[in-house]
């Protein structure tokens, strides 16, 4: 009886391995294509970059603070008509314990400096001059927006234009409780 | 599920066909051949034994070889099926218009194939259970035979029942003179016949290549190694396959290497300076390439460094990346794939005066990678850069827009400001076009004084650690199949009764021939009577002897 029970465990273990196995290759196929940003409730990779100010931004300084973080580029339509709508909504809630961030991928000075000017932006906007933080959050369309909670957790994340009431209402999911 | 009790008082486990012991039938139509079935070697397989819980059922269901051997069937044909059109992987269309493109080119049955998702079949769930149930059945399968099998050989004994003997498909039987001389006879030509002998009292076993029994088993393994390893490729970090464009002087993290950068600082396009000749000419082609080439620096951030930080970046080496010449690094391979020539770096212009434009007021120089908010000409005069598009697509509210940010098209709004003009004349400059005013006519233009260029190189990233993994499960899978098609294992059996009776019995897996060539020679110098195959048929064995063919012979025992 020992002996036959035994032998139970070990096939069903065998057998549940395999079928995990399998389970992840199919998941892990199904998903491979896929341009995946990072995952949702997993933490943000922290970065460092500088500001058309030249000041240092740190994704792990605003610790405590949530985080709308915005990749862009001045190219990209969807991208210049949510900005305005963006900075409205950053002056309501900056001082609610929210900040934005702005990511333009690897354009120059001048392009991005004139477009701040042009539609007179408040927020912080860096400049990822070698893509690596666009790399490390595999980022492949824009815009693309990632919202990450006080603790530092990806909340969500929208690809696409996005209206100033779902901006808001974006900001309004970090905020610190 | 009752065990069975031999006649020699072994209990055998349900299903067993021969006694483990002594080796008698134990199925009633085990009794009645003339030869018994030795695959496996008569033992039970497991999972004949119980098919008691659920478990146990989906376990014999994988483990049967039927179940087996039509996976291997669905599974070959499905694979072959896929290979009808090309896979979406490999047409030449954008990702979108794949289905259009199947209908385009195949017709009604690329549609057809297309939208069945065969067209894309080695990525489907249903595929890949497929494959996967068939790993289970190979696993399962081997664990119910090998492992009983190997037991029975590692017990075997010296000493067999009469009638485990008699069913053999060689035996003989007969009378000797003297049967210890006899038994030493053959103790000593088998052992010269490189076969291990062992004896206990009357009866003796001489055994050879038992190794080959392995072989199916060895070459599972190497099968479930290599499937393995190919299900590894989707661990992340087992497998990158990533792409780059980059700029000449520009300085890019590489995708799928966290922490290492890359800056090209040269491409270099060679071409064969000849003329052309042959199937050149024939197709066309103008120049070829004698070289591609990259001249690269590659960089790691410091240990700990965040994405971003570009302080303190360590150079790790300079490489000209070529075709076939990867820059490898920490088991990554960055290929050169494609290149692009001549794309705008910098622009130059001349301020002059458009009633005397031989006469420049002074130039100035655009880096397209850093353009400046004002260039100062220093004799009072100068051009402050308004707006800068890179890839200019018309204007929108009076905008002027850019499609993308590489400069295929760069158009420039100037305010020029001369000790004539010192308030301004604005204009707007696109390349080929002659400017534009839109606040009147200006007295003076920006005038094109060339442009400097760089080109941009493309790599592929590689990285696959599951190569090994795949190649030691290859060389299993191939030492596996060598030991079990070249190697056979033949067996012996010999008792010889004091009073002189003799009773011989011979099994191969496979490759009779061979063991027939031993049994002759055991036969004659030890004098033994002379054997039988009990499987020949008389005239059988006379045709093949006149033709001297060799039929195919053995049961192909596992």
């Amino acid at each position: 009886m020992e002996k036959k029970k035994k032998r139970l465990v070990i096939r069903t273990i065998i057998l549940a391995v395999l079928v995990l196995a399998i389970g992840y290759t199919v998941y892990g196929t199904a998903t491979k294509d896929k341009v995946e940003l990072i995952a949702v409730g997993s933490e943000a990779p922290d970065f460092t970059l500088v500001d058309l100010n030249g000041e240092t931004h740190k994704l792990s300084d605003y610790k405590g603070q949530g985080v709308f973080l915005n990749f862009w580029g001045t190219w990209c339509k969807p991208c210049e008509k949510e900005m305005p709508a963006i900075d409205r909504q950053y002056k309501i809630y900056k001082d609610q314990g929210v900040q934005t961030l702005a990511v333009n991928i690897a354009q120059t000075d001048f392009e991005v400096q004139s477009f701040v000017d042009r539609y007179d932006l408040t927020f912080p906007v860096v400049i990822d001059k070698t893509k690596s933080v666009m790399t490390a959050y595999n980022v492949g369309q824009l815009p693309a927006t990632l919202l990450i909670d006080p603790d530092g957790k990806v909340v969500k994340i929208i690809t696409g234009e996005m209206t100033e009431e779902k901006i808001a209402s974006y900001m309004e999911l970090v905020k610190p409780k | 599920m009752e065990n069975i009790i031999c006649a020699c008082g072994h209990s055998n486990p349900y299903g067993t066909k021969l006694c483990e012991k002594c080796g008698r039938p134990l199925t009633e139509e085990g009794k009645e051949t003339k030869v018994v079935d030795m695959r496996y070697d008569g033992m039970a397989i497991r999972s004949k034994t119980y098919n008691k819980t659920f478990i146990d059922k989906i376990w014999n269901f994988f483990s049967s070889v039927k179940v087996g051997i039509t996976l291997i069937i669905i599974t070959l044909v499905a694979a072959s099926i896929g290979t009808i059109l090309p896979q979406e992987m490999y047409v030449n269309a954008p990702e979108a218009n794949k289905a259009e493109y199947y209908e385009k080119v195949y017709g009604w049955f690329g549609k057809f194939y297309n939208s069945l998702g065969l067209s894309d079949l080695y990525s489907t769930v249903w595929f890949q259970v497929l494959v996967g149930m068939l790993a289970i059945s190979i696993i399962v399968a081997s664990l119910d035979r090998g492992i009983p099998l190997h037991k029975s050989l590692k017990n075997q004994r010296v000493k067999r029942h009469e009638s485990f003997m008699k069913r053999q498909r060689i035996i003989a039987e007969g009378q000797v003179q003297n049967p210890d001389a006899t038994l030493d006879k053959v103790e000593q030509k088998m052992t010269q016949l490189k076969y291990k002998v062992r004896r206990d009292g009357s009866a003796l076993l001489a055994e050879r290549g038992r190794f080959a029994r392995y072989g199916p088993y060895i070459n599972h393994v190497g099968l479930i190694i290599f499937l393995a390893g190919v299900m590894l490729r989707l661990v992340p970090g087992f497998h990158v396959d990533e792409t780059i464009w980059i700029r000449e002087g520009e300085t890019r993290a590489i995708p799928g290497m966290d922490g290492y950068f890359i800056k090209n600082n040269e491409f270099t396009l060679e071409t064969h300076d000849n003329k052309p000749q042959g199937e050149q000419l024939a197709q066309g082609v103008n120049v070829m390439a004698k070289n591609y080439q990259t001249d690269v620096t590659l960089y790691k951030q410091p240990e700990g460094a965040l994405p971003g930080d570009l302080d303190n970046l360590e150079k790790v080496k300079d490489y000209s990346i070529r075709v076939n010449h990867p820059l490898k690094e920490n088991g990554f391979a960055l290929y050169q794939m494609n290149y692009r020539l001549n794309e705008l770096k910098q622009m130059n212009f001349n301020l002059v005066s458009k009633a005397n434009e031989e006469e420049a007021l002074g130039q100035i120089e655009i880096d397209l990678t850093n353009p400046k908010k004002e260039y100062d000409l220093g004799n009072g005069s100068s051009v402050e850069i308004l707006v800068y598009t890179p890839d200019f697509s018309g204007f929108e509210n009076g905008e002027p827009q850019t499609k993308t940010s590489i400069p295929n098209n760069p158009a420039f709004l100037f305010r020029m400001k001369t000790p004539e003009t010192p308030k301004g004349e604005v204009s707007f400059v696109e390349i080929m076009k002659p400017p534009l005013e839109p606040l009147g006519e200006n007295k003076y233009r920006m005038k094109f004084a060339g442009a400097e260029t760089r080109d941009s190189s493309n790599f592929t990233i590689r990285k696959d650690s599951t190569v090994p993994i795949l190649f030691v499960g290859g060389i299993i899978f191939m030492i596996g199949v060598v030991i079990g098609s070249y190697w056979n294992h033949r067996r012996l059996w010999l008792q010889v009764e004091p009073d002189g009776r003799v009773l011989m019995a011979a099994h191969v897996n496979k490759n009779m021939f061979s063991m027939k060539k031993d049994l002759d020679a055991v036969t004659s110098f030890a004098e033994l009577p002379q054997y039988e195959d009990q499987l020949e048929k008389p005239e059988d064995a006379e045709k093949s002897e006149k033709r001297g063919i060799k039929k195919k012979e053995g049961d192909s025992t596992l």
